[in-house]
């Protein structure tokens, strides 16, 4: 007999489990399942540095976090309504982002004694009565999935007990009333090669399901409807894909060749496998031997002709500087993707922060002006590595693309875009016309120097790091000289076309939130929640932080109050203050987790917003 | 190729003035390098020369080509990104000993190893010219220099080991001032497919005056590897195709042997890194539907 069905607007449920449980996979497939099933959804794969920590320890766990609603949603959610935690360690680290009254569903297989000790817990949680403020639902999936297993042959015992993360699967979409069949057709494509695994997996998943169906330990099932999106079709895409297809997009709209240098770092690898995967679409990848050579090899493939990319983080993008300033003096176009991570140094490689701003700003010798901009959500970073690319073939200049752990790994529903309807980039060679070539004379409209590469007859020239004489590019020491190309450098990134800086903005508010990069989801949500109690504030999200937008001065002055938030000490802050003279506050906190919308909310009270409350 | 007037050495002279000091041995292998490269048979604006930091470094703003004065020890890597995305190219590496051995030495192996079809040209001094004077990670030990007054306590590298350990496919050793053994070299080299490393001894009259005398001095003192000949007495019967006759050769200095050879020690066929690139590219499985790219995986319709 069904059980009845409760409809609920929106549900944020974790999956948390050792690092070789499969959480990251239990994540994705429910994640996949429940795009399927129309709903507004955003992911929080977190996940520690280490690639299997000690089995059942507490910094073996691996967490995976999905938000989805009936309604557009902004953030993976501040505090799980659910949490599935495959053992004591599991349970020990995420509690405490848990509410009272929220779902737990254990592996009571798990807590054992030895589990229990390593995850520091002196008496078993499930008897102490220290769970009674949640609804806990306690389920021995290891042993349940171990006995549906018995029948399959040529499963060990070992590879049974693994498809337990499929059990659980299989019960929160059961739970969740989700659509089955990609998951289905998924285990058979994934473990093609070896049908009993294969077959395990099913069953593993199926009996999840059917236990949730039949089980008295669940009295009801909860729907949450497809949510009203723009229409259209929809995939989902983490931000490192969206990177990855954008730049392919930017190459193709410029009619040049990709060359993406790199070396492996977190979070930024996936581009690079991403990438790799794409030969088809004619893209050259390059694992260099380090980050210098990362970044040399691309900027030697622009000199080619080519669209020379480099992708990395903090720690790599901090070898990369000498290199990206010879970009600046050469004038060539050059893409430096830093997908930031908390630092200083090797810091927390997995963990998001936003704090390498003033690093790509101003982290090189001399003066040598960049532009950066800042993607703001996982399908933002397509768009965002088109306008990088489009400004580095504009303008012949270095270009920082600013993403972080956040954005790379999270995912959100993604509008399929109509590749015919981009914008095509327009690139010209220079072509030797008869008279001498000065390699240095500018385009009066964007100040960009002639690219003129290998193998153009009658163009020969020599370029390097030395500073060169304004338009012959000869080697030059005079001092007049140089505070003329120090200006024309300085002047010519100044210029880039950026758009007004756009405002939501609210009637009667006084306050204007100003945020930058992957923060924009939290931050939004904090505005609207604000709005919700009636306070009166607006949001403005910054995607060019150099040069600003022409109106930024009039939108700041514009407002009494100005709260800053960021994943940092207060970067984007100090640039706004030094620059436009405003005394705006920051609300600074680096975690290494990405804001909830609960705490920018707070910020925005606490900052004195008007009305509401 | 459409016939073209042939190209003279005054052809590859650019409208810059050499500013290397008076004597230095780089103006003979500039001579050298604008000689020879008529007889590569290939159009200015299709060659590129490549250098990082160093008196040697300024070596492409001397050439009619297409060049880079890039930074210190990173034209192997420059060099790379440009060969594999223009393998339509000739592209040329001008380092030093400080550029290539110490700060670069890093990028100088891996272009070795991949085999990319760049042709090295390290000039040797076994000093720090262009800094004044400091002793490099070729310095012989003992060395007194600005940098080690008490003279040098490192060991130094034997630059054609280096390479060999590398895996270079091609390496040879020629003199400054030696055209005809340089220009052989650099003809040998420029028809290796791959990657080619050549150690120039450079005399650098300022800081490291008379380094290379014994054979700069006296022409007869000059030896010259020949495939398949014995080298001097040594009993080595030379073979550029085998690792351990090079690695051999390369260890032969004139303080403890009497003789140091010049010319080529070891020449191997070996697809290269540009080719390869190529090949996988030219067998990429799909085509390139970029909107199919982006609307791949599963999809729902929101209507």
């Amino acid at each position: 007999m069904a059980k009845p069905v409760v409809e609920l607007e929106s549900v944020v449920i974790r999956f948390a489990g050792d690092s070789g449980d499969g959480m990251q996979l239990t994540g994705g497939r429910f994640t996949s399942e429940t795009a399927l099933s129309g709903n507004d959804l955003a992911t929080f794969p977190d996940f520690p540095a280490e690639i299997r920590a000690p089995a059942g320890s507490l910094p073996g766990v691996s967490g995976f976090q999905l938000h989805f609603a009936d309604h557009d949603i902004l953030t993976p959610g501040d505090r799980p309504d659910v949490l599935v935690a495959m053992n004591p360690a599991a349970l020990k680290t995420n509690l405490r982002d848990l509410p009272k009254g929220a779902t737990l569903i254990l592996d009571t297989d798990a807590f054992s004694d030895r589990n229990l000790k390593k995850a520091g817990y002196e008496a078993n949680p499930l008897e102490d009565g220290s769970l009674e403020d949640y609804q806990l639902h306690a389920v021995p999936l290891t042993s349940l999935t171990v006995g549906a297993l018995k029948e399959i042959e040529g499963v060990t015992a070992r590879e049974a007990e693994r498809a337990k993360n499929m059990f659980a699967l299989g019960l929160m979409s059961w739970l969740y009333g989700r659509e089955t069949e990609s998951t289905t057709s998924f285990i058979s494509t994934k473990f093609a090669k070896r049908p009993e695994i294969a077959a395990a997996n099913l069953k593993a998943f199926n009996t999840g399901y059917h236990f949730g169906e039949t089980s008295e330990a669940f009295a009801v099932q909860y729907e949450v409807k497809p949510a009203k999106l723009p229409p259209g079709r929809y995939r989902q895409i983490t931000g490192n894909t969206a990177l990855s297809y954008g730049l392919i997009a930017a190459a193709k709209l410029a009619g040049l060749e990709l060359f993406l240098g790199a070396y492996p770092i977190t979070p930024a690898s996936s581009i690079l496998e991403e990438l790799a995967r794409q030969k088809a679409f004619g893209v050259r990848t390059f694992q260099a031997e380090d980050e210098i050579a990362a970044v040399g090899a691309a900027l030697g493939a622009s000199f080619g002709g080519g669209l020379g990319v480099t992708t990395s983080a903090g720690p790599g993008v901090v070898l990369k500087a000498e290199t990206v300033g010879l970009g600046v003096t050469l004038e060539l176009p050059l893409v430096i993707i830093d997908v930031q991570r908390a630092g200083p140094s090797t810091g927390m490689p997995t963990k998001p922060e936003q704090a390498d701003l003033l690093l790509v700003l101003f982290g090189r010798n001399g003066e040598s002006p960049v532009p950066v901009l800042a993607a703001s959500t996982p399908g933002d970073c397509f768009y965002a590595a088109i306008e990088a690319a489009r400004v580095a073939l504009t303008y012949r200049t270095p270009v920082y693309l600013l993403s972080d752990a956040y954005l790379a790994n999270g995912t959100e529903p993604w509008l399929i875009p109509d590749i015919g309807a981009l914008e095509p980039i327009h690139v010209e060679f220079a072509q030797a016309d008869g008279a001498d070539f000065l390699p240095y004379k500018r385009d009066p409209a964007t100040l960009a120097r002639p690219w003129a590469i290998p193998g153009t007859p009658g163009l020969e020239h020599r370029i390097g790091g030395l500073e060169k004489q304004n338009e012959t590019g000869n080697v030059a020491y005079d001092p007049e000289n140089h505070d003329l190309m120090t200006q024309l450098r300085a002047q010519k990134v100044a210029g880039i076309a950026v758009p007004d800086q756009p405002v939501d903005h609210q009637e009667g508010a006084d306050m204007l939130v100003l945020s930058w990069g992957g923060t924009y989801g939290p931050v939004h949500a904090g505005v609207r929640r604000v709005r919700a109690a009636g306070g009166k504030v607006a949001h403005a999200h910054v995607r060019w932080l150099s040069p600003f937008p022409a109106n930024l001065g009039d939108v700041l002055r514009s407002y009494d109050k100005v709260l800053v938030p960021e994943m940092n000490s207060g970067q984007l802050l100090q640039l706004i203050r030094a620059r436009y003279l405003v005394d705006a506050v920051g609300y600074n906190r680096v975690t290494g987790k990405p804001f909830k919308a609960g705490e920018i909310a707070d910020a925005i009270q606490t900052a004195g917003v008007s009305g509401g409350r | 190729m459409a016939a073209e007037p042939k190209l003279t050495l005054k052809d590859f002279k650019s409208d810059q003035e050499v500013r290397w000091c008076p004597g230095c041995g780089d103006y003979a292998i500039l001579a050298a390098v604008q000689a020879f490269m008529p007889e590569l048979g290939i159009p200015r604006e299709n060659i590129v020369f490549i250098s990082g930091i160093g008196c040697a470094a300024r070596f492409p703003y001397y050439m009619q080509t297409y060049g880079m004065h890039s930074i210190h020890g990173r034209a192997p890597a420059i060099a790379t990104g440009l060969a594999v995305s223009r393998p339509d190219l000739s592209v040329w590496v001008v380092t030093g000993d400080g550029d290539s051995l110490s700060i670069g030495g890093n990028h100088l192996i891996h272009a070795l190893r991949r085999n990319v079809n760049v042709k090295i040209l390290m000039f040797n001094n076994r000093i720090y010219g262009l800094t004044k004077g400091q002793y490099s990670p070729t310095s012989g030990q003992g060395k007194v220099t600005g940098s080690t007054p008490m003279g040098s306590v490192d060991y130094p590298f034997n630059p054609l080991a280096l390479a060999l350990g590398a895996g270079a496919t091609f390496v040879a050793r020629a003199l400054d001032i030696d055209k005809p053994g340089l220009t052989n070299v650099l003809r040998r080299a420029a028809a290796h497919e791959g990657a080619a490393f050549v150690e120039v001894f450079q005399n650098c009259n300022i800081y490291n005056d008379g380094e290379f005398e014994y054979i700069r001095e006296d022409k007869e003192a000059r030896t010259y590897l020949e495939h398949g000949q014995e080298f001097g007495s040594t009993g080595i019967t030379h073979d550029e195709s085998d690792f351990a006759t090079a690695f051999a050769l390369a260890q032969l200095t004139w303080e403890k042997d009497g003789a140091i050879p010049l010319g080529v020690f070891r020449d191997v066929q070996r697809d290269s890194y540009d080719e390869l690139v190529q090949a996988q590219l030219a067998n990429a499985k799909g085509n390139g539907d970029l909107q199919a790219l982006v609307g791949s995986g599963d999809t729902w319709t929101i209507s």
